[in-house]
């Protein structure tokens, strides 16, 4: 017993900082949320009442929902194509989806801008080809957001996917096709099935990623299109409405664990970061 | 895979995602060595002189320092945290320690911007908003989840036998620690503290809650960048920044290769 004291003891440091510098300023906003600017559920009744939190909750949906859809789509190719490499081109793939991964997300913003900016390097190729009069407006509303977001999402996507396709038998798909099944056939009714779980977990994953995002969001969307995360730093440091702001922040968060404890059973986050760390 | 090739469709959208990937990012080195005086692609010559003009600023290079500065104080922090901890569970058991590993995955979890505001109004309360010692704590314990998967996952492939075989001879557990099981798994402890150096070098939202003035970050300086002038200096940090990242990831690789070598 005493020896198993001391690995509680090992224990105990990350404990005290997480609970002291995590937990605390997390409860904290449970806090404002019901107590700010007076006491009560009157923040939350605005997710009933009042007409920019819905809509800045169906923007947020809305975008997160198809930035899932495009990163899923276009993971799925490319961990396809990772998972059916020989070993030796698969290291090289595999880079592709991980040095994005890791590259800082203000540089790929600022990326993002410097190309479909109105005077950006896409506008400018396009108008000395021909092929348009005006300049495209790419950046600075939807459009430049989804295309930001997918640009993150897709390692994200990636991972959980290729974990998942790496667990299927080759030799079942051998057998699909020694028994007569065609290419798509074989796809559609073998791998496919049986890589969905990693698909799921993908999904859940970017979604959960893209509602609380504030970064990309904020410097591709220009202050026009307003996501959860900006509107809640929009309410606390210009507007000092802290309870609304907290109480978006608060469902923000029940919002995320309810969708993980809701696909618990698929999703292994720690198995997920193991692969992608 | 055997006798089982992906389709051209397949491959056609593999490509394609993979330069959508690597593409934009790839472009900004071309524009850092612009002659131009604003965004754009080189002209007549390349240049130097973005970045000259860069490591001739004082308030870049002071970013820089602090932001290293940070990542490093906070890189510690976070490791020495979260492989204590990861040991710990480890060895106590998966039953009695689920609790403790999930709170430390929450913030990987939980949106920055939640963390961010209750920490501002926490650290105003402590006396710690626009200190260095505040952002250190905060990188550091938003890193704890990295250095706690990362040597997890080195445990996972290490014989407990060998743990109680030095315990059983009379090792005390820092002993142990110090000579048994840390060099089995210092590898993971490397990558560990290499994710945590990026997310601390990296990051951003929460020192735009709780630094001002003080504290002056390299993430704070782009984003005042980008925000205000989109000058070709931008696109100077953002190459450099690459670099860096790169070089890291090629380290974290290399570890890797190193340790199923053996």
């Amino acid at each position: 017993m005493r020896r198993e004291l001391g690995w509680w003891g090992l224990i105990l440091p990350a404990f005290l900082l997480m609970t002291l510098v995590y937990l605390v300023p997390i409860g904290q906003v449970l806090v404002i949320s019901v107590t700010e600017p007076r006491l009560g559920l009157g923040n939350y009744e605005r997710l009933w009442t009042s007409g920019s939190v819905q809509r800045v909750i169906l923007t947020t949906l809305r975008i997160g929902g198809l930035t899932t859809l495009i990163a899923l789509l276009l993971g799925y190719a490319l961990a396809y194509k990772v998972a059916m490499s020989p070993p030796n081109r698969r290291r090289w793939w595999l880079l592709a989806v991980l040095v994005p991964l890791w590259i800082s997300v203000l540089v790929r913003a600022f990326a993002w801008v410097t190309l479909l900016r109105r005077e950006g390097l896409v506008n400018e190729a396009l108008l000395a080809g021909g092929l348009i009069d005006t300049p495209l407006r790419m950046v600075w509303n939807e459009f430049g957001i989804v295309v930001g977001m997918v640009h993150y999402m897709v390692p994200y996507a990636v991972l959980p996917m290729l974990a998942s396709m790496g667990e299927v038998d080759p030799r079942l798909l051998a057998a699909a096709r020694g028994l007569g099944a065609g290419r798509t056939e074989s796809f559609l009714r073998v791998f496919l099935p049986l890589s969905l779980p990693g698909v799921i977990a993908a999904g859940v994953l970017v979604f959960i990623f893209s509602l609380g995002f504030y970064i990309t969001p904020a410097l591709l969307g220009g202050g026009r299109t307003l996501m959860a995360a900006e509107w809640i730093k929009l309410q606390i440091t210009d507007l000092l409405r802290w309870g609304l702001g907290a109480m978006l922040a608060t469902v923000l968060v029940v919002a995320i664990l309810a969708t993980l404890a809701l696909f618990s059973r698929v999703v292994n986050l720690r198995r997920l970061f193991g692969a992608g760390a | 895979m055997g006798g089982y090739r992906p389709g051209w469709l397949n491959s056609t959208v593999a490509w394609v995602t993979a330069l959508f990937l690597l593409l934009p990012v790839a472009v900004v080195v071309p524009v850092s060595f612009t002659d131009q005086r604003f965004l754009s692609l080189p002209k007549h010559t390349l240049s130097l002189q973005h970045y000259t003009a860069l490591f001739g600023s004082e308030a870049w290079r002071g970013a820089i320092l602090q932001s290293f500065g940070i990542a490093l104080a906070s890189t510690a922090l976070a490791v020495v945290a979260g492989t204590l901890c990861a040991i710990g569970c480890w060895r106590i058991g998966r039953r009695s320690t689920e609790l403790v590993r999930a709170l430390m995955l929450l913030p990987i979890i939980i949106p920055t911007i939640v963390y961010a505001v209750g920490l501002y109004r926490s650290f105003a309360l402590a006396g710690l908003l626009d200190s260095f010692l505040g952002v250190v704590l905060a990188h550091g314990v938003t890193g704890i989840p990295y250095v706690v998967v990362t040597v997890s996952t080195a445990l996972a492939a290490f014989d407990g036998r060998l743990e109680q075989a030095a315990r059983g001879m009379g090792a005390s557990l820092g002993q142990t620690l110090r000579w048994v099981i840390l060099p089995r798994i210092m590898p993971g402890i490397v990558s560990g503290a290499i994710f945590a150096f990026i997310h601390s070098w990296d990051e951003l939202v929460i020192v735009l809650f709780i630094a001002s003035r003080n504290v002056f970050t390299l993430p704070r300086k782009i984003w005042d960048g980008i925000n205000e002038n989109l000058d070709p200096s931008m696109a100077a940090v953002a190459v450099l920044l690459v670099v860096a990242t790169v070089l890291l990831l090629l380290a974290d690789l290399a570890l890797r290769r190193r340790r199923e070598g053996h």
